[in-house]
């Protein structure tokens, strides 16, 4: 199922550990990288691979936040909701953002454009309010800025 | 002052030295690193006996820079000598306690002195294999420490024989996937091994039973990023700067309600007060402060009328009832609800708590429940000592201090602010009633 690409980047990062159990995360990864979210199959496949038993994988990937166990929209909104960015408006930020894509805070646009989420602090707290869009942060936030980037995110998404 | 920005702080000024965040612009390019002097402590370590460069590291008073303030050197001086069994090094970049953000700035501006730091330390230690654990959010920065151990590796500081001498150790970046208890160091152990973050019973410490049963030590990113600095200018150099049991500089973060938030390095035993008004430009509005937590989130959280000469330094934080924690201050101004605070940082320990302990588990459940009934407008005054008795329940009762993080804002915040919780209760109850 992985690329021959991604089967080599799995050889690569099992080299780097006495065991090669301690190469899950970093192979989920992967998983995650190439088909969006990890599906039982995928946990099935990637514990093939490890010489793990499913019930491991499915243990690992249940209890880390940032392995998605279903799939999710285009762009993954995950909004800080911790103290320091609630301190300078985030709450007010995530009602603006359900309000804006009609769904509540766990859901995705029927479109499969957008999930919003509320998560733990990002480490972000001296550019509060902060919201991370896949990768990538976005800081400083007030709800023009939040806007703009919906709107640069469907344009995106046309192209 | 302009000296004082050159990397390690070569000028020695002891009075604003800038250790681990200089102002040389490109410094995360390693041309840039190499041309203002860097990796040049690593081959003077190498030079001296790596018991010697511990010795320097001990001398030199570092204490960790990711919560506890535990005497680096002697925690290196924990791991045996020998070499029967493989040792590890793991790099805590999991930076995840609210209100920190300043292991960030270190991976963004100045990752080749992490990088050198870890080099520094396996080679006193004698370390096989070095991971640096960076939390799954991280992902910029993930990127950029990849690059860096890249290039070093290409530049020989990294590998087999580095520059030229016998030792040999590699250097990993291993990326987490969202678990706020992977920062615990057992946490972050049993994460590197591939399973859920469940912290460990202690003893047996990680010097002796660590990463696959092997002797491993654990330091944070910034206490690492210091080591290069240390070694170049001795032990004597930097025992001098900042608080006499604290020494150095520590990179303060300051968010929440002031002009200007941002990560300050600046010695060790600042006054709070400047931090908040020299450095952060003060209060948002010159409204006054309610509440300053000083260290992230986990610790006791200060009333703005005592904040009036308090240093932020270990010694003297544990003075004002409080802790160093991660050096991250939380401002709240006088118009802050303090319920709904304490019922924002219950709800993350909730959330983050990984269920081993039945004291943890269940009772950041039932404070959330409290705290949401009085946040709801359904309080009664009681309801504060119940609060109490469920923190008392965790603290001190659980596998690891996550429990203790959980129950600590809570027991500090209603005793530091009884008075004003117990008005605002007593109205609810009297609304109940009519």
């Amino acid at each position: 199922m992985f690329t021959e690409e991604n089967l080599r980047r799995v050889e690569e990062i099992k080299n780097r550990y006495p065991k090669p159990m301690a190469a899950l995360l970093p192979v989920l990864w992967i998983a995650q990288e190439q088909f969006g979210w990890i599906s039982e199959e995928t946990m099935h496949y990637v514990g093939g691979l490890l010489g793990l038993p499913f019930n491991h994988v499915l243990g690992v990937v249940t209890f880390y936040t940032m392995y998605n166990k279903k799939p999710v929209g285009k762009y993954n909104i995950q909004f800080c909701g911790n103290i320091s960015c609630m301190l300078r408006g985030a709450d007010n930020l995530i009602e603006h953002l359900e309000h804006k894509l009609g769904i509540k805070v766990g859901e995705t646009t029927s479109d499969g454009l957008f999930t919003l989420k509320e998560v733990e602090c990002l480490g972000s707290c001296g550019t509060a309010p902060m919201m991370q869009v896949n990768n990538d942060y976005y800081e400083d936030l007030t709800s023009e800025k939040v806007d703009n980037l919906l709107e640069e995110f469907r344009k995106q998404a046309q192209r | 002052m302009s000296d004082a920005t050159k990397l390690y702080a070569q000028n020695g000024d002891p009075v604003f030295p800038r250790i681990v965040l200089p102002e040389i612009p490109n410094l995360a390019q390693i041309e840039t690193y190499e041309s203002n002097g860097g990796y040049g402590a690593l081959k003077k370590a190498l030079s001296m006996d790596p018991a010697a460069v511990t010795d320097v590291v001990k001398k030199s008073g570092l204490r960790g820079r990711g919560g506890a303030a535990f005497p680096t050197g002697l925690k290196w001086a924990f791991m045996p000598k020998g070499n029967e069994k493989a040792k590890y090094l793991a790099i805590n970049a999991d930076e995840s306690e609210p209100g920190s953000f300043k292991d960030r700035q270190i991976l963004e501006f100045n990752p080749h002195q992490l990088v050198e730091g870890i080099l520094i330390a396996s080679y006193a230690m004698g370390i096989k294999a070095a991971y640096i654990y960076i939390r799954g959010e991280y992902y910029k920065w993930y990127k950029i420490l990849e690059k860096s151990v890249e290039e070093a590796y290409s530049r020989k500081y990294i590998g087999e024989n580095i520059a030229g001498s016998n030792f040999s150790v590699d250097v990993y970046v291993h990326r987490g996937a969202g678990a706020y208890i992977c920062g615990e160091e057992s946490g972050l152990m049993e994460s590197l091994e591939g399973k859920r973050g469940y912290p460990r019973v202690k003893p047996p410490f990680p010097a002796q039973n660590g990463l696959w049963g092997n002797p491993t030590t654990i330091n944070n990113v910034e206490t690492i990023a210091n080591v290069p600095a240390i070694i170049w200018n001795g032990a004597e150099w930097f025992a001098k700067i900042g608080a006499e049991k604290h020494p150095g500089t520590l990179l303060y973060g300051v968010s929440g309600h002031v002009n200007k938030p941002g990560v300050f390095e600046l010695p060790s035993g600042t006054l709070l007060t400047d931090l908040i008004y020299k450095y952060s430009g003060g209060v948002i509005g010159d409204k006054k402060i309610k509440m300053v937590i000083p260290g992230g989130s986990s610790m006791p959280p200060l009333r703005g009328d005592q904040l009036e000469g308090v240093k932020m330094d270990a010694e003297s934080l544990k003075g004002a009832g409080s802790a160093i924690g991660t050096g991250g201050v939380i401002v709240m101004d006088e118009d802050t609800n303090l319920t709904k605070v304490l019922l924002r940082i219950t709800k993350f320990y909730w959330d983050e708590s990984c269920g081993q302990c039945t004291p943890c588990r269940e009772g950041t459940g039932w404070m959330k429940k409290i705290l949401q009934r009085m946040y709801d407008g359904g309080g009664k005054v009681e309801d504060l000592d119940l609060l109490v008795r469920v923190a008392n329940n965790i603290e001190g009762n659980t596998i690891c201090a996550l429990g203790d993080a959980a129950a600590w804002p809570v027991k500090f915040t209603i005793q530091r602010f009884r008075k004003e919780l117990e008005e605002e209760l007593a109205s609810q109850e009297r609304s109940a009633a009519a």
